[in-house]
């Protein structure tokens, strides 16, 4: 395949995005059980079983590497896009489409400087690159998660992550299949709702943590 | 009624270009738009100054050739007609409107609100056609083609060429003019036979040429004067995915052909 | 005054083509290379032409001057395109097809010509087919066909209402195509003002770049002009705004006859004019005479009230309406052909009858069609038209009549060729609406589409050949000649007048007056008074033109006046040809209506004794009367008679 193409490398960042929004509710439902009135054993178990499943090991490096190629092919893309205008309007596009279509790029920035906070706050603690804070053993993610969410910035910028990220779903799942080619008269209006559903759970459910934590502790 | 005018001015290719405000007076909301910068540039012309240049010829919204980005908008504010189908009771008296030239990579300014989009002529050439000569073809009736099918190649053939489409992109793709070239041939047993040659062809002239990826906003959808679906846009993702998985590595010409 | 021979084959009617065709003289494969052809124009002939030359192996140039080729104005054809399929099987044959198009043609076509056409027609369907051009299909996934513009069968293959843009889209991918192989080159925005002569044949032609403003020179072993009607001399047509007659009238300035040049078919479905700075005419399909019925008040009363607003058409009872289509023809009805009905609709309103804000317009109706078939069937059938109409006029015609007026559209004279379509001028050609050939006075409904497809993809490529079978041993002719020098400076010079004249009035201005002086004396009735008159008129803008007209900008930049400039000074001397030639044939037949010269009851009435002939005008330059040679039309496999419709 030519690799090169608009089309092959708009395709390897749909393919890569579906595959992330794959992992997105495996998870949401581990971190569902921090809410669990159990003082975090539900939650240890899970998060143990995701460290020490073969499955799930082997997962996590085809997981960066989704990341990986849809954050690269996602800015070659945009790249490639804004070069193809070089000299603006005068008077901004006012055609009648999605707002957040547009603003894809983004969106996805937003979700990217999460991420990156994201990673320092857990999976380099794990990987031992970054000390964890004074008591409190590098793999214990529930102490670590709640130490976070006492956090108001902490938890706003986490709630506001997820709406961002909702944006990018909602836009992202229809947009992936068109991509991919696939469309039909009947069923692309139905995956356009289920697209936007999965983008508000996703969202709703991410964000019920820390707003669960703040108001009901 | 009267409207000021806030046009896009620039003497060639290298010049520089700018906004420029003018004023008409006394038009008829029954008149086109283009008439309406008729009587501007005969005010221009009588005033002794150079009429502003734009891109038109049938005036009926078929040839393609106008190619007005208005108030933010190709073809301007009203859905499904080109610029010269455009009236002016679409405006209210004493509105400013805004008029630029279609702006991508590919589509360079030539003079004040005309560019040249030769682009889409050399997508085209490289493979937006049937294979045959004249000649030596089967009688019209020999293969039968599915109504609906025959429908649904319509629709994607009536593309203008205008480029709106690039105009209205984020990303100043070309996706849906080749999208509905592409999948116009490809419903049609005639044309089916070199799908895969054909979308490989015109995707990598394409890309060639400059123009952006689809993001799939819709605005191309949305500007259409002929109201063509990003159906063809999946048609040609399809086309062109599978053409570039499943087809057979080609094999060296043995003289054969050409 | 000499008589001209058109070359005709011998032979049977039905057979001549096919001796034609194995009898000339062709062009090896080898020495094709080494032949260069000039087609100005890519429109329906001549992409088509273009392409089918390029795919049999000469190297060919084409000219346009839009951007692309896909623009040309066939594009706007919106009928269907007529064949003598008979798929219907309603007793459609070649010989029938033939017949109609001499009859609606009223005996002023080449029989031999015609009985061609009615030949290749069929062989066009198929290759359009191959081509992917989406024609409208029934259910079990045949093609549809309809009965179009007053045909008794049912031969006329379409595609919605956009059959010519299909079409000319099909031919273009086929140029495109050779494009990419390289046969053609494509010269784009460029417009053909001169014809280059050397020893007496066409070879090759005096460009501007339109863009750049540059004085081009291009050079072939032969010329082929492509450029379409010349509606545009009336200013008002439904032509395209770019539409012109200047390389066709350089060829005729250049020594080509020109055929008929009075023959202009006036559509009568078109929306109505609104003002005076109106810039073009819209054509409504005549597709709409199928269901819409055409009528007017029939009292005066009626007429007021509907102009002051007291009344709209809908409250005009049954009986006070004058449907006057079906008065005068019972059996034809609304679907009279072309020039019958746009007289008709200007009787009624020369009488006072008209509608509109101008009394210059009829009413179409869909009342009865909507009750009888039902508003979604008419949706199906003239959607796409009755948006069109309601988007220029805003009004909505599913519930109140259209207005509908006569409107110029198509031009039936030309540059006068013979059988082998080449012009006067040897190696120089002319196909499709720029010539005269096939319609007579007056052109048959899904007949243009037909013929210049026929002339570009299979009766030139054949007819080509037999010329340059002489060619091949010219060498590749050189632009730097000494013709080439002295055409180019002619044509430098002519522009630079133009530009220094720093008269007072745009060239608009002009070509208005010219074209209310033509629609008013030389349109749909022509008188002896008037035609006099008119040649006075155009005379006296003439002069004018030379001393008043204003072009701004410059030479070499883009200057869109400046083409215009050059156009309109044509559109003048043909609008004068057009009144020499009315003024000559003292009858009237088609399009053209003497006033003088009628039955009792108003029809035209032919005089085939004295006017049985092509009339082919020669220039005699600057300031001289152009003299007329006669082309005897012999009709030996049909009859003469009166065409009648009642």
């Amino acid at each position: 395949m030519p690799l090169n193409s608009s089309i092959a490398r708009k395709s390897l960042m749909a393919l890569a995005g579906l595959f992330l929004a794959v992992f997105l509710p495996v998870h949401l439902g581990v971190n569902l059980l921090l809410l669990a009135q159990d003082g975090g054993r539900s939650f240890s178990v899970a998060a143990e079983f995701m460290a020490t499943n073969p499955l799930i090991r082997i997962a996590e490096p085809v997981l960066f590497l989704g990341f990986l190629l849809h954050i690269l092919y996602g800015l070659m893309v945009s790249g490639a896009n804004r070069a193809a205008r070089p000299v603006g309007y005068q008077r901004p596009n006012s055609s009648d489409t999605s707002l957040l279509s547009k603003y894809m790029f983004h969106t996805g920035l937003v979700v990217l400087v999460f991420l990156a906070l994201h990673l320092a706050d857990f999976w380099m603690l794990k990987v031992g690159l970054v000390a964890p804070p004074e008591g409190i053993d590098r793999h214990d993610f529930y102490s670590r998660a709640l130490i976070l969410f006492q956090s108001p910035w902490y938890s706003s910028f986490y709630i506001a992550s997820f709406l961002f990220l909702g944006f990018h779903l909602n836009h992202a799942i229809q947009s992936a299949f068109q991509t991919l080619g696939v469309n039909h008269s009947r069923y692309t209006p139905l995956l356009k709702i289920a697209g936007s559903v999965y983008a508000v759970i996703m969202t709703a459910g991410f964000s019920l943590i820390p707003l669960r934590l703040a108001f009901f502790p | 009624m009267n409207y000021t005018l806030r046009i896009w001015r620039q003497e060639n290719a290298e010049a520089k270009g700018s906004m420029v405000t003018y004023k008409v007076s006394g038009i008829s909301p029954d008149s086109s738009f283009f008439e309406m910068l008729d009587i501007l540039n005969q005010q221009l012309i009588e005033g002794g100054q150079e009429p502003v240049s734009f891109d038109h010829d049938c005036r009926e919204g078929i040839c393609g050739t106008c190619s007005l980005y208005i108030n933010g908008r190709p073809h301007g504010p009203v859905k499904g007609v080109t610029t010269c189908q455009l009236h002016m009771r679409s405006f209210k008296d004493g509105d400013t409107i805004t008029i630029e030239p279609w702006r991508a990579k590919a589509f360079p300014v030539i003079r004040d609100l005309i560019v040249d989009r030769s682009a889409l002529d050399r997508i085209i050439q490289a493979g937006g056609y049937v294979s045959i000569n004249t000649g030596g073809v089967p009688d019209a009736n020999s293969i039968p083609v599915p109504k609906e099918q025959s429908d649904d190649a319509f629709d994607a053939a009536a593309c203008i060429g205008c480029g709106a489409c690039v105009a209205a992109c984020a990303n100043a793709a070309a996706m849906l003019f080749i999208g509905a070239k592409v999948s116009h041939l490809a419903l049609l047993p005639q044309g089916e036979i070199e799908a895969e040659h054909r979308v490989m062809k015109m995707v990598e002239c394409m890309d060639g040429l400059g123009f952006g990826g689809c993001s799939n906003t819709y605005a191309c959808e949305a500007e259409c004067p002929k109201g063509i679906s990003v159906t063809n846009i999946a048609i040609l993702n399809r086309g062109f995915l599978t053409a570039s998985l499943m087809k057979q590595k080609e094999k060296p010409s043995k003289g054969d052909s050409l | 005054m000499t008589r001209l021979n058109a070359r005709i084959p011998e032979g049977p009617l039905a057979e001549k083509w096919t001796a034609y065709r194995s009898g000339c003289r062709l062009v090896s494969p080898s020495n094709k290379r080494k032949l260069d052809i000039i087609v100005i124009g890519t429109g329906l002939a001549g992409a088509s032409a273009a392409a089918s030359l390029g795919e049999l192996g000469y190297n060919v140039k084409a000219f346009c001057y839009q951007d692309t080729p896909r623009r040309a104005h066939s594009i706007a054809a919106q009928g269907g395109i007529n064949a003598a399929k008979n798929y219907p099987n309603d007793g459609d044959s070649i010989h029938r097809l033939f017949h109609d198009t001499i009859k609606g043609g009223d005996y002023r076509a080449r029989e031999a010509n015609v009985y061609r056409l009615a030949e290749v027609s069929n062989s066009i369907i198929d290759l359009a087919v191959a081509q992917g051009v989406p024609f409208a299909r029934e259910y079990g996934g045949l093609l549809a066909n309809r009965s179009f513009g007053g045909a008794q069968v049912s031969r006329t293959f379409y595609a919605r209402g956009q059959t010519g843009q299909q079409l000319l889209l099909g031919a273009y991918g086929a140029l495109s195509r050779q494009i990419a192989a390289g046969t053609v080159t494509l010269y784009n925005r460029r417009d053909v003002l001169d014809t280059v002569l050397i020893d007496g044949r066409a070879r090759g032609i005096i460009a501007r770049n339109l863009v750049t403003g540059e004085i081009e020179r291009h050079a072939a072993h032969a010329v082929v002009m492509a450029s379409g009607g010349y509606g545009n001399v009336f200013y008002l047509s439904t032509n395209a705004m770019g539409s012109n007659v200047s390389p066709a009238w350089s060829a005729y300035r250049k020594g080509a006859l020109f055929a008929n040049p009075s023959f202009t078919q006036i559509h009568p479905t078109c929306i109505p004019v609104h003002g005076d700075f109106q810039s073009k005419l819209t054509l409504m399909s005549e597709s709409l005479r199928n269901d819409g019925r055409i009528w007017v008040p029939a009292l005066k009363k009626d007429v007021d009230r509907l102009k002051s607003g007291e009344i709209t058409p809908v409250d005009i009872p049954e009986s006070d309406r004058d449907y006057y289509l079906e008065r005068r023809y019972p059996a034809f009805g609304n679907l009279v052909p072309r020039d019958v009905a746009s007289r008709a609709a200007k009787e009624r309103c020369d009488a006072g009858f008209g509608v509109g804000r101008t009394g210059m317009a009829v009413f179409l109706d869909f009342k009865d069609a909507i009750k009888r078939k039902g508003h979604d069937t008419i949706e199906a059938l003239y959607g796409n038209l009755f948006q069109m109409y309601g988007q220029i006029v805003a009004e909505d015609p599913y519930r109140t009549p259209m207005m509908i007026y006569p409107a110029v559209h198509y031009t039936m004279g030309g540059l006068w060729v013979d059988y082998e379509l080449m012009t006067s001028i040897p190696g120089l050609y002319a196909i499709g609406e720029a010539n005269f050939s096939d319609h007579g006075a007056n052109r048959l409904g899904a007949s243009a589409l037909m013929q210049g497809l026929a002339d570009g993809y299979f009766i030139l490529p054949a007819t080509i050949s037999s010329y340059l079978a002489d060619e091949i041993h010219t060498p590749r002719i050189d632009p730097a000649s000494h013709e080439f020098t002295l055409a180019a400076e002619a044509v430098r010079e002519r522009l630079n007048r133009y530009l220094s004249t720093g008269g007072s009035r745009s060239v608009d201005h002009f070509h208005r007056r010219l074209g209310r002086i033509m629609w008013d004396h030389c349109g749909m009735a022509r008188n002896e008074a008037g035609l006099q008159h008119a040649l006075g008129l155009i005379g006296e803008l003439r002069r004018e033109y030379m001393e008043d007209v204003r072009v701004p900008g410059r030479m070499d930049r883009y200057n869109p006046e400046l083409e215009k400039a050059w156009r309109v000074a044509d559109f003048i001397e043909l609008g004068e040809l057009m009144a020499r030639d009315a003024l000559m044939r003292r009858e009237s037949c088609g399009g053209h209506f003497r006033e003088e010269f009628q039955t009792p009851e108003g029809e035209a009435l032919r005089n085939d004794d004295e006017y049985a002939f092509v009339a082919a005008w020669e220039a005699a330059g600057e300031g001289a009367e152009p003299s007329m040679h006669r082309e005897r039309l012999e009709f030996n496999d049909i009859k003469l008679s009166q065409r009648c419709y009642k």
